[in-house]
């Protein structure tokens, strides 16, 4: 479990990784790394995670369960054609989780 | 996944046979066919998915039927002398429960099947320690009310005074502490109506016997030294005796089993009678008892602190399944191939080697990395262990096959895996159905791309291989370990997986004597040679690996289990048995990440020199900026040059990697007092070595230090400087001059 809590004061890191998924790099800088430090370290039960509906072309949006055997949660009506939208999707949901506040930043590369 | 298979072997030679074991779920008939594997990633920004057909009929259509696995360890003994106790028992034992209160759990039973007559300890639904008498009819139950604390010693006893009609129950910690409240008794007054009839069939420990014929109830945790004894001895003498071993000249002993006779086997000895039992599913052995102290460290020295056996409900050595049709391998060339099972749009692979038939060797062979296949068999990387995100630097794809794993444990586990109750896994099996080392499986740390990882992952080399159209064999590391040296005899190159990272003894002597004596090895991976592993003595299906004192791991296993139960060697790295991988490799693991990877920067050496031929007509100064595994060439877990490690002295550096992310960090055996700055971003540790050396016998190695290495090759159709690189590599070391 991280210390770190997030807050407002990281949201330039939000929009550093919003132009990093741009920029297609995964090269970030200490601070947005501790930010995704904290979202992707959560535990098992309901972990975001993508499933693959067809491979390297859509994906939907599951929860895990907590223990071994017990069914992957299926998130209704969220799907996505491209592995940086979800990342965006998925940052925003655990900006939300963590912050109680919405991102309100427009997701790369949105037309 | 509604076909799972697996063969009884994994390597085979022309003329030999592999005897095939399916289970289907819902279909009622299914095909096969054999197939060799020549590329298996499905990306389509890779070179394309390739299996060939090989014409030869297997026998089918087959009836499909459905075959259970059965994880749970167990020990039976089998027939049981319950005669003697017909005239009372005292039933003593030691205990180490790691989940107490999940579930019942048997300690040990001697009872009809599925609740029938006899009597059978067992932890309650609570945890706590209940006796049960039956007469077939009717059932009596005491508990001692008082839960065990997961993890701590305790001796249990039950007796049963047929005359008075009394039946107890107590127990006591090995280290009291009366704020717990974990010791104490109980009694019961009643038999049942029929009195006390032991059933005469099975003796079963950590399990019992279900009227299905299966077994059910397992317990979780250590047993040691459980005995009985005719008659029913005062409760405080029977949880007294605990603290002796049993004595085989007391009269009143009628079986007694210690489990620290024959470790290195599965089977249990009774020390009072003949009353030995077998274990099922493989427990794990060479594990600390009761009367462990700190300065043992090896069960071989000291037996007698290594009495117990840690049994999982979760434990599953072999699935047992009945053979289905039996494969007759013809005179093909040598390869990597497999029986493909299909019905109804469903595929499942099972993959094997097939060797060169007798003198018809090649002067190149694949070197393919089973044991570490093994080593990663079913692992739930990525499902379970919810860090990997943070270390692939991304969201975890759940394919199909992960959903299926996910939906199924009862597939096993590896040695990345701990077990439901939190133990490290020490062994590995390939008897049952492996079902991510298929063509077209997706893995969780192949990096950004294809994301392939062990055999799909080393089929980027046999693509390879295809492409540049070099004739090759393949040889297995169980044939290595098998037959040493022997087994690599007559090749004059051998290039390896891309993660060749688990070798037994036998393996590295060999791999190391076959060089010495003139052999040339391109070893195409990072990370190899890190792990010593030990493989059963009977049966090279089952490895065994210890990660003790550092290395990157799971778990950790406890003091004084650092010898591997099945042959007693010192497990871990091989760092710390006094063989780094720079010994032989001359490189060695620095780093793992698993998004990006970084290409090489080139050193004067590549340009001219004695090892400047891996780079003719390369003109770039940096190369592998791309590739299906990371994005680029170096990566994944990188090797490097530390001539501390034992690296040859003359050990040429070709090329480097710069650029690598935050994700890669410096491995645990490097970090002797831990600083801020352990990340690739700081520290030039961190990076993969491109090496060269040779011996004065002819023998060279050439080093990538890069799982991403085979992924670079396979980029753009295999046309590239990495690709190219290899090839000079392979054409100069199959050319016999002298460097």
């Amino acid at each position: 479990m991280s210390r770190y809590r997030i807050s407002e004061a990281d949201r330039p890191y939000a929009e550093e990784f919003r132009r990093n998924l741009e920029a297609d790099t995964y090269y970030h800088s200490p601070g947005l790394q501790r930010v995704l430090n904290v979202m992707r370290g959560s535990p098992k039960a309901g972990k975001y995670v993508l499933i693959v509906r067809e491979p390297h072309a859509r994906w939907a949006l599951g929860r895990m369960p907590a223990a071994r055997g017990e069914p992957v949660e299926i998130v209704p009506n969220v799907e996505y054609t491209d592995l940086k939208q979800a990342e965006w999707d998925v940052f925003c949901r655990r900006w939300k989780d963590l912050t109680g506040a919405d991102l309100g930043i427009e997701r790369p590369g949105r037309p | 996944m509604r076909i799972l298979a697996y063969a009884d072997r994994i390597s085979v030679a022309p003329g030999e046979s592999l005897a095939v074991k399916v289970s289907c779920d819902g279909l009622d008939r299914y095909d096969a066919e054999l197939v060799r594997v020549i590329q298996g990633d499905t990306n389509p920004a890779g070179p394309g998915y390739r299996e060939e057909r090989i014409e030869l009929d297997l026998g089918g259509p087959f009836a499909g039927r459905h075959q259970a696995l059965r994880p749970g360890s167990a020990a039976i003994v089998e027939p049981f002398p319950s005669a003697r106790l017909t005239d009372g028992l005292t039933l003593a034992v030691a205990l180490w429960p790691t989940l107490p209160g999940a579930g019942r759990q048997t300690i040990l039973a001697a009872r009809d099947p599925d609740g029938g007559r006899g009597f059978e300890l067992a932890l309650d639904e609570s945890g706590a320690p209940s006796f049960v008498l039956s007469d077939g009819r009717e059932e009596v139950e005491v508990s001692t009310g008082r839960p065990l604390v997961a993890e701590r010693w305790y001796c249990i006893a039950a007796t049963v005074d047929p005359v008075s009609g009394v039946v107890r129950i107590g127990q006591r910690p090995k280290r009291h502490y009366s704020a717990v409240g974990d010791s104490g008794e109980r009694d019961h007054r009643d038999l049942p109506s029929g009195g006390f009839v032991p059933s005469g069939q099975r003796l079963t420990i950590a399990a019992r016997s279900g009227a299905d014929g299966h077994l059910h109830g397992f317990f979780n945790g250590r047993i040691e030294a459980p005995r009985l004894l005719s008659g029913a001895l005062p409760l405080a003498e029977a949880l007294g005796s605990m603290d002796r071993p049993a004595d085989p000249a007391d009269p009143r002993l009628v079986a007694a089993w210690d489990f620290s006779r024959g470790i290195d086997t599965e089977g249990i000895a009774d020390i009072a009678g003949s009353a030995h039992g077998r274990l099922v599913n493989l427990p794990t052995r060479g594990v600390t008892g009761r009367l462990w102290q700190e300065h043992m460290r090896d069960w071989r020295q000291h037996p007698e602190g290594y009495g117990a056996i840690h049994f999982h409900d979760d434990d599953l050595c072999d699935a047992g399944w009945e053979t289905d049709f039996t494969v007759s391998l013809p005179e093909l060339k040598s390869g990597v191939y497999a029986i493909r099972l299909f019905a109804d749009g469903e595929s499942y692979y099972v993959p094997f080697c097939l060797r060169a038939a007798g003198e018809s060797r090649k002067r190149l062979c694949f070197l393919m990395p089973t044991a570490s296949y093994l080593a990663y068999a079913n692992n739930r990387i990525g499902i379970d262990v919810p860090e990997t995100e943070i270390m692939c630097g991304r969201l975890m794809e759940m394919h199909a096959g992960d959903l299926f794993m996910q939906a199924h444990p009862e597939l096993g586990l590896c040695f990345y895996d701990v077990h439901n109750d939190g133990s490290p896994v020490y062994y590995s099996s390939r008897s049952r159905p492996v079902v991510d080392m298929q063509p077209g499986w997706v893995g969780k740390l192949g990096g950004v791309g294809s994301n392939l990882w062990q055999f799909n992952a080393d089929t980027h080399i046999l693509g390879w291989l295809e492409h540049i159209g070099i004739a090759y064999d393949v040889v297995t590391d169980e044939d290595l370990h098998l037959h040493g040296a022997t087994a690599l005899e007559g090749y004059d190159v051998v290039i390896t997986g891309s993660h060749p990272e688990y070798y037994s003894l036998a393996m590295f002597d060999g791999l190391r004597s076959w060089i010495e004596a003139g052999g040339r090895l391109i070893y195409m991976g990072g990370n190899g040679f890190y792990w010593r592993i030990s493989f059963h003595r009977d049966r090279p299906d089952i490895i065994e690996c210890r990660k003790s004192e550092d290395g990157i791991r799971a778990g950790s296993p406890g003091a004084g289990e650092y010898h591997s139960s099945l042959t007693g060697e010192y497990s871990g790295l091989w760092r710390r048995n006094g063989m780094a991988p720079n010994v032989l490799a001359g490189i060695g693991m620095v780093a793992q990440g698993f998004d990006e990877s970084s290409p090489y920067w080139r050193t004067e050496a590549s340009w001219s020199g004695k090892a400047a031929f891996a780079f003719e007509g390369i003109e770039a100064d940096v190369v592998g900026d791309y590739g299906l595994s990371g994005r680029a060439a170096a990566g994944i877990e990188v090797d490097a040059v530390d001539h501390s490690l034992g690296t040859p002295p003359h050990t040429i550096v070709l090329a480097s990697s710069r650029i690598h992310t935050q994700l890669y960090l410096m491995v645990p055996e490097d970090m002797l007092d831990p600083t801020p700055a352990l990340s690739a971003v700081e520290t030039e540790v961190i990076r993969s070595d491109m090496t060269f050396y040779d011996i004065d016998a002819g023998g060279a190695v050439f080093a990538t230090g890069s799982i991403a290495w085979a992924g670079a090759m396979a980029w753009n159709g295999y046309d590239n400087d990495i690709a190219g690189i290899t090839e000079n590599v392979l054409r100069r070391f199959l050319d016999p001059d002298p460097f």
